[in-house]
């Protein structure tokens, strides 16, 4: 196992997955609790345009997601801010960003911009094909999406408990929403280039949602939403690359993981708490008893 | 564009293009209405598993399709009605089953042109046997809509009331689930499992913001995605070899974002 660190390809895999998993995990938490599971998954399909839009002009595909991404993220913004019950406009624009990137593809592998195989690895994740210029610059933008995160962590978590009462208080609610899709825009991004646009939700929605039904404490969900996404991230790169056996791919092995671990979490929270995602109310209750623990 | 009716793929992608979208438009309807949006945008990509898996094992993919699709329409009609809930299990359950599927496109030594196809549809090479499988299917799913109609709409528009009055709700919305697999199965060929949600999304959510009765909207989207749907196929044949996807694709986003700008407010 421990030899395989010596080996580069590898390395960056790891470095890679591993810095997905650290960003997605809180990323998630607030995606769960805001119920926007697909304007995530809209924004991880805007990535497929802007990857295979990105590799017809020869940019780094992570540009063109990120560009695409929080062109997006600023069109749903002014659509309404918080994508949720929006679900027709954010289809709408998913829809169409599928478009582009099927005419992008087409272009590219008939004007042999690219090899006809590029668009499953755009698809499914190239976790072998991410170079250490990709993980700089992951880097930048996830460390940038943090730290906005970080700041606004307090404000965005009362924002998203209760709307009403945090807009009464004069904590700017819509504000919040659209810089929350642009950390999630970049966030997207980042693991789409990782995992691959279809199964980029293996590291952003599967652990936050598993640890949203295990705990209602914002500090402990997002610890164990962390703790979930590197198991996903770490034992993914260890079915695929330790043994001797016949190595699935990889984007097999973080979705089939991502999968166990929500499923699990299933089976724990309905045993343990009736297994409910927390209502308004328990996530009240939680923060105010809990004051200091977050 | 009337010589292109001369080569019989032409006349073949039209007409089942023609059938489809004549289905997916309203039951694109009744999934908006019943917030299942995000439940149109996963049927087809575990529908592609299946094809995938189908395709390893050296059968028809549509069978494959159809067999994930109804499992997980089946899945998602008893699935409860918390949007959340719903929309987290979606999303795993999809991205489980895209995993599975790129399992099996990695284990079949063909790999990418008939993947694309079913990725991304295609308007060549559709037998006339497949035609006529797709028109007896939409026709069955068209059949449906009529012996459903008013229970249907009654159980999306206000199910505590129906299912007061004694309406299966839980029936309905599975077999209305059946109805939209059968329709994504069908939909794959010409429009790509990316992109079937376009054809049953885009008609409906432009229509339901013009016109109010739900007969209307129901006839409306099926019109308006079979235009769609025949200028898509027009366009991609005149460019050459683009996908009609793409162009299906923007035309509804083109059309949509004008009418959802006049239309502000009104949902």
């Amino acid at each position: 196992m421990f030899d395989l660190f010596s080996s580069d390809l590898f390395l960056r895999a790891f470095v890679g997955a591993t810095l997905v998993a650290l960003l997605s995990a809180p990323v998630g938490y607030f995606l769960v609790l805001r119920a926007q599971v697909f304007a995530a998954e809209a924004f991880m399909d805007i990535c497929f345009a802007g990857a295979t839009g990105a590799a017809l002009v020869g940019v780094a595909p992570l540009f063109g997601m990120v560009l695409f991404s929080l062109f997006s993220a600023a069109g749903l913004g002014a659509f309404g801010g918080r994508a949720r019950g929006r679900s027709v406009e954010v289809g709408m624009v998913l829809s169409f960003a599928l478009g582009l990137g099927v005419l992008f593809l087409n272009v590219g592998t008939r004007g042999s911009a690219f090899h006809s195989t590029a668009g499953v690895g755009i698809l499914f994740g190239s976790l072998m094909s991410v170079q250490w210029v990709d993980i700089q610059r992951m880097l930048v933008f996830g460390g940038l999406s943090l730290a906005v995160l970080a700041v606004m962590f307090r404000p965005l978590l009362f924002s998203t408990i209760d709307p009403d009462v945090a807009r009464a208080r004069g904590i700017p609610v819509q504000g919040l929403s659209v810089a929350f899709l642009i950390v999630l825009a970049l966030a997207a991004a980042s693991c789409t280039l990782v995992v691959g646009v279809l199964l980029a939700a293996a590291l952003l929605i599967a652990p936050a949602a598993a640890a949203v039904r295990l705990t209602h404490r914002p500090l402990s969900a997002l610890l164990l939403a962390m703790a979930f996404s590197l198991f996903v991230a770490w034992g993914g790169l260890f079915l695929t690359f330790a043994g001797t056996w016949r190595h699935p791919p990889a984007g097999f092995s973080f979705s089939v993981l991502a999968a166990l671990v929500y499923g699990v979490s299933l089976i724990v929270g309905a045993i343990h708490r009736g297994g409910r995602l927390p209502s308004t109310h328990d996530l009240n209750r939680e923060v105010s008893e809990g004051g200091p623990q977050w | 564009m009337i010589e292109l009716l001369r080569y019989p793929f032409i006349v073949h992608a039209l007409l089942t293009g023609v059938f489809v979208a004549a289905v997916a438009g309203p039951c694109g309807y009744i999934l908006i209405s019943r917030n299942l949006t995000f439940a149109g945008h996963a049927l087809p990509n575990i529908g592609f598993a299946g094809a995938a898996g189908a395709v390893l094992v050296g059968v028809q993919p549509v069978y494959g399709l159809l067999a994930f699709s109804l499992a997980a329409g089946i899945g998602v009609g008893l699935v409860g009605n918390d949007l959340r809930e719903r929309d987290i299990t979606i999303g795993v359950l999809m991205t489980l089953a895209l995993g599975v599927g790129f399992l099996f496109l990695s284990l079949y030594a063909g790999y990418a042109q008939r993947v694309y196809g079913i990725l991304f549809g295609s308007i060549l090479g559709i037998s006339a046997t497949e035609v006529l499988v797709t028109g007896v299917s939409a026709a069955v799913v068209l059949a449906g809509f009529l012996v459903l109609y008013r229970p249907l709409l009654f159980s999306t528009f206000d199910p505590a009331s129906a299912e007061a009055q004694g309406v299966p709700i839980r029936l309905i919305s599975v077999l209305f689930m059946i109805m939209v697999a059968v329709t994504v199965a069908i939909s794959i060929q010409v429009m790509g499992a990316l992109l079937v949600f376009t054809l049953l999304i885009g008609p409906a959510a432009t229509v339901a913001r013009c016109v109010r009765r739900p007969f209307m909207v129901l006839l409306g989207s099926a019109v308006l995605g079979i235009a769609y749907t025949v200028l898509g196929i027009a366009l991609a044949a005149l460019s050459g070899r683009l996908p009609v996807s793409f162009f299906v694709a923007s035309l509804s986003f083109l059309v949509y974002v004008p009418v959802r700008l006049v239309t502000h407010g009104e949902a």
